[in-house]
């Protein structure tokens, strides 16, 4: 215990010598979390359209009003010919295209039905499959208009009157920050917890200096801890931060108690702390740790289900984020901040990160060798 | 000058074909300066790793203060204390905290950790520079303050690997004075070098040729049996016949 003690005084002696590190360590979570919620929208806006209006009728001028009137469309150009907006697609100029046939106002009018073409440009899949979607829904909407008038509406024919009306739960204005800051700051977490404590253990290799630790009788146990406890202190005040920026900036008010989301994350640190250290004993220089401390990272980033939902990933991918410590935190801070879920609600993925926190630290013990 | 510290009997490392240390065996007695001298390559730092329980041998039987170096490595540890070629204070941390981080860990703590400290500098006189970062001091005092941290805790036998490497005769000199007082404390002194008027300083020498022990004696038995003037010229007929290349 005394040992334990003299070397935490080292270790905060040396992190707080480091004024460098430790700006970087604070100031860089406090910049993610201001700038990247508000970057990172799904929502679509700016799709720039490019219209192949072979008809100019009134009817074909209304539809396009009422593409650019939707706010999420903008009239880029105007183009003669398909293969003329085409090349705007190819220039990247173009989201998407709109092709208005010949005899479009006619047809429509007499055999009540006609065509037009979109064609979307798919080099980004995501805004593609919404732009195409957003599309449909105001053509849907066009075709209602134009029913009313030319109908005429009475007996006969009376109008649909199926409106849908959307309603989104625990978000009900989807505000994206809401979406995206609990994400972001699990992602930030992650990074302290397996870049900090394995680049510092790795350092004292190349350093020579853990040679002098390993000569003296400190048991490997001891140093782990004394490794560790510095930076899960440093990750809960960069999340306690995280909360009070999500709160006072972004005025997210979680559904659910702090202690939850504290709980949660002080196991959660622990456990991707011990993978931090795992990486520190199978690596011998910095470089080697920064590689594979980023290899995992950046699955554990894409499969948590912070970008892409879970659900809708294929089903060996689903199998995968149950190994991602991250999904369960993401998953956990949702459920929590924007649910209101109680402690006993996510008891089963606290478990889980408990048992990732005692098989990572364990196996790091374990791998780490004092004698060679 | 009977008691055995270190026994070493047939002591042996391979990394895959390679026999870095090959069959090694002698034996240190207490408080004495046992110099082990080999070109580079020669396998001393390997032999020197194994007897302070950094390396597992591949075989043969070594005892480091009574203690097994294959079963006891952390008893081992305890009773020796370890200077090793790459510089092993921490650089961040300030003369004073490296004290006393080293002596903490060697269960040194209240009182006695502050009079040990206060000796150690006055005796090294850096009592007034206590509060500088190891790294802004000139490499002769980051020695003589390694190897006096390194024997704090009043070691059975201190290893040295390199300890006086770049810097000039006059430090290296003083740093031997230390040594001296060390032994004259009872403290065993197991040094690795590669300065022959360094060998002249200690009681017994060993001279590694390849991963084997190819003499071992006192530095003036060893210049009767050879016919040298000096160690220089012993390690010069010895190392002459080594194969392998130095590194």
């Amino acid at each position: 215990m005394h040992i334990l003690l003299v070397l935490l005084k080292k270790e905060f002696t040396q992190i707080l010598r480091n004024r460098f590190l430790l700006l970087i360590m604070f100031q860089m979570p406090v910049i993610q979390l201001l700038i990247l919620p508000l970057a990172a929208t799904y929502e679509m806006k700016n799709i720039s359209m490019s219209v192949v209006d072979k008809d100019h009728s009134s009817y074909s001028a209304k539809l396009i009003d009422k593409f650019t009137a939707s706010g999420y469309f903008k009239l880029n150009s105007y183009a003669d010919s398909y293969e003329k907006a085409l090349e705007s697609i190819e220039d990247n100029t173009s989201d998407l295209i709109i092709e208005i046939p010949e005899n479009f106002e006619r047809t429509l009018i007499r055999e009540k039905k006609a065509d037009i073409l979109i064609n979307a440009n798919a080099i980004d899949g995501t805004k593609a499959g919404l732009s195409s979607s957003y599309a449909a829904s105001i053509i849907a909407d066009f075709n209602k208009d134009i029913r009313e008038t030319l109908l005429q509406p009475g007996k006969l024919n009376p109008a649909p009157r199926i409106s849908i009306t959307y309603s989104n739960w625990f978000n009900p204005t989807l505000h994206y920050p809401t979406y995206m800051v609990p994400g972001i700051l699990v992602t930030l977490l992650s990074l302290v917890g397996g870049f900090m404590a394995a680049l510092n253990i790795v350092s004292e290799k190349e350093k020579g200096t853990i040679e002098q630790i390993n000569v003296t009788p400190v048991k490997k146990t001891t140093f782990i801890v004394s490794k560790i406890i510095p930076f899960w202190i440093i990750g809960m005040i960069i999340f306690t931060l995280g909360l009070l920026i999500s709160r006072f900036v972004y005025h997210i008010y979680p559904v659910g108690t702090y202690g939850t989301l504290y709980i949660f994350a002080m196991a959660y640190m622990i456990a991707f702390l011990g993978l931090g250290l795992l990486i520190s004993t199978y690596s011998d220089n910095q470089q080697q740790a920064m590689f594979i401390a980023f290899f995992f990272l950046i699955i554990f980033i894409l499969l948590s289900g912070e970008f892409t939902p879970i659900t809708s990933m294929p089903d060996w991918a689903q199998k995968m984020t149950k190994l991602n410590p991250l999904s369960y935190f993401v998953e956990v801070m949702r459920l929590v901040m924007l649910k209101g879920s109680s402690f006993r609600d996510v008891l089963t993925q606290f478990l889980t990160i408990c048992g990732f926190g005692v098989v990572l630290n364990t196996w790091a013990v374990l791998n780490y060798k004092k004698t060679s | 000058m009977n008691n055995k510290v270190i026994q070493t009997e047939n002591l042996t490392k391979t990394f895959g074909d390679f026999t870095a240390v090959n069959t090694i065996s002698f034996d240190v007695y207490e408080g004495e300066i046992f110099g082990f001298l080999g070109a580079n390559g020669a396998g001393k730092t390997t032999a020197m790793r194994m007897l302070s329980g950094l390396s597992t041998p591949s075989s043969g039987k070594a005892s480091v203060a009574g203690f097994d170096v294959y079963r006891q490595t952390e008893s081992i540890k305890k009773n020796i204390g370890y200077m090793s070629q790459k510089f092993s204070l921490y650089e961040d941390l300030t003369i004073r905290e490296n004290i006393e981080l080293f002596g903490g860990i060697y269960g040194l703590r209240g009182r006695l950790l502050q009079e040990k400290k206060m000796a150690l500098l006055k005796n090294l006189e850096l009592e007034d520079d206590q509060m500088k970062l190891v790294s802004s001091i000139p490499l002769g005092w980051k020695q003589k303050l390694a190897f006096s941290i390194a024997i704090l805790h009043e070691p059975r036998v201190v290893f040295l690997d390199e300890p006086t490497g770049g810097v000039d005769p006059i430090t290296r000199r003083k740093f031997w004075d230390l040594i001296y007082a060390a032994a004259a404390k009872g403290i065993t002194v197991f040094v690795t070098t590669h300065y022959m008027d360094e060998a002249e300083y200690c009681n017994r020498v060993s001279i590694m040729v390849d991963g084997k022990i190819e003499a071992l004696d006192s530095p003036d038995r060893l210049k009767i049996t050879h016919a040298a003037g000096s160690m220089d010229e012993v390690f010069q007929q010895l190392a002459r016949r080594a194969v392998r290349k130095a590194d």
